[in-house]
């Protein structure tokens, strides 16, 4: 726990690095002869890092099974959050200068903005309901299901990138390669449980559990972050049938028999 | 003793790979030199340094022009760090570090077409055909900043009026260096190399539209399209092309770099115009370099009174 701890702050403390290198360009005076677009460019691209590394964290952990990955979440998230807002406000204030006319016709009128737009406005429900008391409140699964919004907001984020560029579209096509595999890993994921659900019908859903990801390990209910806890019933009850199943690599004869019957 | 080996090169090195590539090279610079000083040319600054041996060069005997404008100047630092060229990278800091690879001489530009006098110039004949002005001129980039650039150069209709066109002649098609090896972001297909403008046979005349080789009363740096490159300052910023090595009169309207990378977005004409927006942003306004608060864009980018008479009669919203 104490080590978590301490990750947790050094990773804060990392995710300021793209700012405090604005501030000291802005400070001495470095951010070359168009200040405000450097702002401007570097506070979107980290909004959009942010927003890809968010995705990545329950692919990884799927992957790694390391699940206190999933304690960084929030953080990275309302990281990306907190980029957009800067972001934002740069185009508000030292881009348009508060010009709300310029800024109305430049949201209606110009599709890149809209997208753009969109999908800061997108994010505003995710970052309020990001505390401990809205999962509560919400309930797990309609928490979870607001929050596959940013799957929205982040294919948004990429497409007011493509559309902003005049000819070399490398750098957004970079990121839409990204988002793409960490939005087709959640496909893939999908589809194979729908999947192995029809299959495993007849069968216990420990076999299932086991088929996915392999032989479980054995966890203890502490390892289990706050919010896979909060979260939906189906997972909890998935987490703990592993738990119960004390971590037995060989699917017992009984259930090998109902396989191949 | 002209030609000699860079101090720098050990004997041990000689047979290098690098070397050996680099040998063309190194040729090509040092019978530059050779054939600068025996032209009566005297360039100070390192011989070996390709590039950068003649950026910086005071130019002299550079007249003062009644068609600059008395606004506060750009600095250099910004000018000649804040780059659109593509053929060094699509970052705009990425040129001014990148185009040292970019050799300046020798250099030929070819005069071609629908002409009575054909003619491949030596780049230094062609620099000497017209007396240099320094022209200050606002710079409006399609991306909506602008600048003030005191360049140095003379009117494109003195090159006109030598080479004779014929009745044929329409249009005038500019054409940058392609050399994949000098000009890294040639390696990549972001436009259709080599690099293409035009203008029409009036506007090509007009005295406004000059060759520039000068920044600042220097050679132009190389990130700034040296050694010769177009400036048309009631166009926007891309129809000013750099690194000219081709100029073909033409009966039929040329299609340019921007217009085959995306005709809807980039005209051949592309006059400045507040009024027709680019279909992705406003062409209202724009940030002056070095200012906090955008200003409005004037209509030619406030060469109106020299160029208007250019279009008159046209729909500006379809000859974009």
């Amino acid at each position: 726990m104490k080590f978590l701890t301490w990750i947790k702050v050094i990773i804060f403390l990392l995710c300021l690095i793209p700012l405090g290198h604005l501030g000291w360009g802005a400070f001495t005076n470095n951010l070359g002869a168009n200040p405000i677009e450097v702002i401007t460019r570097s506070t979107g691209k980290w909004t959009l890092m942010f927003l890809l590394i968010t995705l990545s964290v329950s692919p990884l952990r799927k992957i790694t099974r390391l699940q206190w990955l999933i304690k960084f979440r929030r953080m990275l998230g309302l990281f990306a959050f907190f980029y957009i807002c800067l972001h934002f406000t740069t185009y508000i204030w030292l881009d348009q200068f508060f010009d709300i006319m310029a800024i109305g016709k430049d949201v209606i009128k110009r599709p890149f903005i809209t997208v753009g737009f969109s999908s800061f406005v997108l994010l505003i429900p995710l970052a309020l309901t990001s505390t401990r008391g809205m999962i509560k409140r919400l309930g797990g699964r309609r928490w979870q299901q607001l929050h596959r919004l940013i799957y929205l907001s982040a294919i948004g984020g990429v497409v007011h990138f493509l559309w902003l560029v005049k000819a070399d579209l490398q750098r957004p096509l970079i990121y839409g390669a990204v988002l793409m595999l960490l939005l087709g890993f959640r496909i893939a994921v999908w589809a194979r449980l729908t999947q192995v659900v029809k299959f495993f019908s007849k069968h216990r859903p420990t076999d299932l559990r086991r088929w996915l990801w392999g032989p479980a390990r054995r966890r203890s209910p502490e390892h289990l972050s706050p919010h896979s806890r909060l979260l939906g019933r189906g997972q909890a009850r998935a987490e703990n049938s592993v738990v119960r199943d004390k971590g037995s690599s060989v699917p017992s004869r009984s259930t090998m028999s109902r396989i191949r019957s | 003793m002209l030609i000699k080996k860079p101090s720098d090169i050990k004997g041990s090195e000689i047979t290098d790979k690098e070397t050996y590539l680099n040998r063309r090279r190194f040729l090509i610079e040092t019978s530059a030199a050779a054939a600068a000083v025996a032209t009566g040319f005297v360039f100070p600054g390192h011989l070996g340094d390709s590039g950068e041996a003649h950026a910086g060069t005071k130019l002299d005997g550079v007249r003062k022009s009644p068609l600059s404008t008395g606004e506060k100047k750009t600095p250099f630092k910004d000018i000649t760090n804040y780059n659109n060229f593509y053929e060094f990278g699509t970052d705009k800091y990425s040129p001014a570090k990148k185009s040292k690879s970019l050799i300046t001489r020798p250099w030929t530009v070819a005069v071609e077409g629908e002409i009575s006098r054909p003619k491949v110039y030596d780049v230094d004949e062609l620099i000497k055909l017209s007396p240099l002005e320094e022209r200050i001129y606002r710079l409006r980039c399609v991306e909506g900043w602008s600048m003030v650039i005191p360049w140095v150069g003379y009117p494109l209709n003195a090159l006109i009026k030598v080479v004779e066109p014929t009745s044929k002649a329409k249009y005038l098609e500019f054409v940058t260096l392609y050399d994949p090896k000098q000009m890294p972001g040639q390696r990549r297909g972001v436009l259709d190399w080599p690099y293409v403008e035009g203008l029409r046979m009036d506007e090509a005349m007009n005295p406004l539209a000059i060759l520039a080789v000068g920044l600042y009363g220097e050679v132009l740096p190389n990130q700034n399209g040296a050694p010769i490159r177009l400036v048309v300052p009631w166009k926007y910023g891309f129809k000013s092309i750099k690194s000219i090595v081709r100029i073909r009169f033409v009966e039929k309207q040329p299609k340019t770099a921007w217009e085959k990378a995306a005709p809807n977005e980039y005209g051949f004409y592309s006059n400045v115009n507040p009024e027709v927006d680019h279909p992705r942003w406003s062409q209202a306004r724009e940030r002056r370099i070095g200012e906090f608060f955008k200003r409005k864009t004037l209509m030619f980018n406030g060469y109106a009174d020299h160029v208007a008479h250019l279009y008159k009669g046209m729909d500006l919203k379809i000859h974009f």
